[in-house]
């Protein structure tokens, strides 16, 4: 029986309370991941971060939530009213949503009833998921525009320009994923990489994949949408209160759940590390959901840790870097991994599949070096070519001759 | 503060200075593989030891000469050296410190000499802690503690009053008003030679 027939068989109190678990997991998630994020962030800076509230700290994120929720609600004159209330309830409401499809542990008895703990299970789960995602971008865009302010707008369209354009490279990511599986639907990707996981077979895809997972959540090195210097808050500096409580839960529940994405298509889901494989019916199949947890909350550190660590990029350093590297490398790749799919498919002997692997190296080794030597002799060419003299004294421009104010003057 | 603790490093960040005057020399961009190792920096920062001090629980000892709270000293058999000749008042550059000076006679003797301070305030809301206050005392009355924990709850309490200032009694002392020692002078006091004990 196929996870989707599992599912299917489900009494409907059954999915509703997968469905409370799922959404207790994303609540407990996010207050969790506030307070970890801070304490490692502050780790990494030799700090201590927050550790008063609660032991170590771990209520600070609850005590801050209420603190939120007893602030004063403001909405500016100039805003939109109705569009300003619904733009954060369009954000939350659509990050819980990705959570449905993603398999959460294997076969478990759930009241005595054997299930999987999956809300459901369609044909094109990953597809939903990228949809949902770009709905979740309407939040930020309508607060951007709703607010009536200059920060807000910029701030949203900065945010949502970034999300759509990492959301492409994203897309074509998952591409080599689906053609590896030959199913959309999480469920089977999972079951797919019981052998090998994806990480390790379509590795220049889970690069890919990692890199925009991160600009899709709008989280650092690529938080331009946020940069405080620039933009004080972004999309929601007009917010307060409660609305943006909704906007922070969205941000870190979204961070989760591309986290969770990713254990999913990548680090083979609920599928325990290799040679452990026997922990997976501990507890009456319930061990999975550990494994599971252990690999997103991984993936949190590795986002944490990327924020300690980079500087922000500039903007346009973003988007050259979204369309002009991720979008044209993936694409690449997925012609490779199609026809190397093609071949073992239609039983191409050996030789032909080691001969396109080995001429697809060549070529890439071919036009890195003649990329690197013309990029070379651009810069040479730069620096002994005839520079004019400037009208005005400026500092001498390394490797040319220095021209002194005399020798201006006298032509 | 005679507190046993003795403070982490006694350097006050001056190798770090002297560190970040040195001239970057290589400008160039790293490359990318050099770039990856400030990962290497963030994680292994995360197992060094923590620089915060739990303040409230763990206090750290302030640098010897920290401009803290103010005192006013007595001579070792318990007279007040403030002779309330409000030079200190004067000197403040933020008129923080008011004295009200006072005849001391036979009968009710607080300092060596012909005056004491009556009224002695220091309002700490204005006090900017400079110093010159206590450069300005003549006999060394008015000197600084390490005492840097003066934050209350009203205005009120924050001007200290003369009790609030004066320096606790120590053994041998005794609380003036008293005859100065027998047989010696005012010039005999501020010259030191006056070794704890009282006349009584």
């Amino acid at each position: 029986m196929s996870t989707a027939e599992l599912i299917g068989t489900d009494p409907g109190w059954i999915t509703l309370v997968k469905g409370l678990l799922i959404f207790i997991v994303c609540v407990l998630a996010t207050l969790m991941s506030v307070w970890g994020e801070r304490r490692i962030v502050a780790r990494m800076q030799q700090r201590l971060g927050p550790n008063r509230v609660g032991p170590f700290g771990l209520v600070q994120a609850l005590a801050d939530g209420v603190k939120l929720a007893l602030k004063e609600d403001l909405i500016p004159k100039a805003a939109d009213r109705i569009v300003f209330v619904i733009a954060p309830i369009i954000s939350a409401t659509t990050c819980f949503m990705s959570f449905a499809v993603i398999p959460l542990s294997g076969k478990v008895t759930l009241f005595g009833h054997e299930t999987v703990m999956q809300l459901t299970d369609i044909p094109v789960g990953v597809l939903y998921v990228l949809a949902i995602a770009s709905v979740g971008v309407y939040g930020i865009v309508l607060a951007g525009w709703s607010s009536g302010s200059t920060y807000p707008l910029l701030g949203g369209l900065r945010s949502s320009a970034q999300v759509i354009s990492y959301e492409v490279a994203m897309g074509l990511s998952l591409v080599a994923v689906f053609i590896y599986s030959g199913s959309m639907s999480t469920a089977e990707i999972v079951s797919a990489q019981d052998q090998w996981w994806f990480c390790v077979t379509l590795f220049p895809s889970f690069v890919i994949y990692a890199i925009s997972m991160v600009g899709e959540t709008n989280r650092a090195p690529f938080d331009l949408a946020e940069a405080e210097g620039e933009l004080v808050g972004g999309f929601h500096t007009e917010y307060s209160s409660l609305k943006f409580a909704l906007f922070f839960l969205a941000e870190y529940v979204n961070i989760v759940a591309v986290s969770a994405l990713a254990t999913t298509l990548f680090l083979g889901g609920y599928h325990a590390l290799p040679g452990l494989g026997f922990t997976e019916s501990w507890l009456g199949g319930w061990f999975t959901v550990i494994w599971f947890l252990a690999k997103v909350i991984f993936f949190f550190f590795i986002f944490v840790w990327l924020r300690g660590t980079l500087p922000r990029l500039r903007y346009d350093q973003f988007m050259k870097f979204g369309w002009k590297v991720l979008i044209p490398f993936s694409l690449a790749w997925i012609l490779i991994v199609a026809t190397l799919r093609v071949l073992s498919q239609q039983g191409a002997p050996k030789a032909a599949v080691i001969g396109f692997v080995v001429g697809v190296v060549l070529l890439v080794l071919a036009v890195s070096t003649l990329f690197e030597s013309s990029k070379k002799r651009r810069i040479s060419n730069d620096a002994l070519g005839e520079v004019q003299p400037p009208s005005f004294p400026v500092p001498a421009i390394p490797g040319s001759k220095t021209i002194t104010r005399t020798e201006q003057l006298n032509g | 503060m005679d507190s046993p603790l003795t403070p982490r490093s006694n350097d006050l960040g001056l190798t770090a200075a002297s560190k970040a005057n040195t001239p970057i020399e290589n400008q160039d961009a790293k490359s990318f593989f050099a770039q990856l190792a400030g990962f290497w920096v963030t994680f292994i920062t995360m197992f060094k030891k923590v620089n915060t001090v739990e303040y409230p629980e763990v206090k750290e000892p302030t640098a010897e000469r920290f401009h803290g709270r103010h005192q006013l000293n007595r001579y070792d058999d318990g007279l007040e050296k403030c002779i309330g000749c409000e030079l200190c008042a004067w000197a403040c550059p933020a008129d923080a410190i008011l004295v009200e000076g006072e005849s001391n006679t036979d009968e009710e003797r607080f300092s060596p000499g012909e005056r004491y301070g009556k009224v002695y305030q220091i309002n700490y809301l204005r006090c900017v802690f400079c110093g010159l206050c206590i450069e300005a005392c003549p006999t060394r009355a008015l000197t600084m503690t390490n005492e840097y924990e003066l934050a209350d709850d009203s205005r009120a309490k924050l001007i200290f009053e003369k009790e609030d200032l004066l320096a606790p009694l120590k053994s041998g002392m005794l609380q003036p008003p008293h005859p100065m020692a027998p047989g010696k002078t005012h010039i005999d006091y501020y010259r030191g030679e006056i070794t704890g004990g009282s006349n009584e």
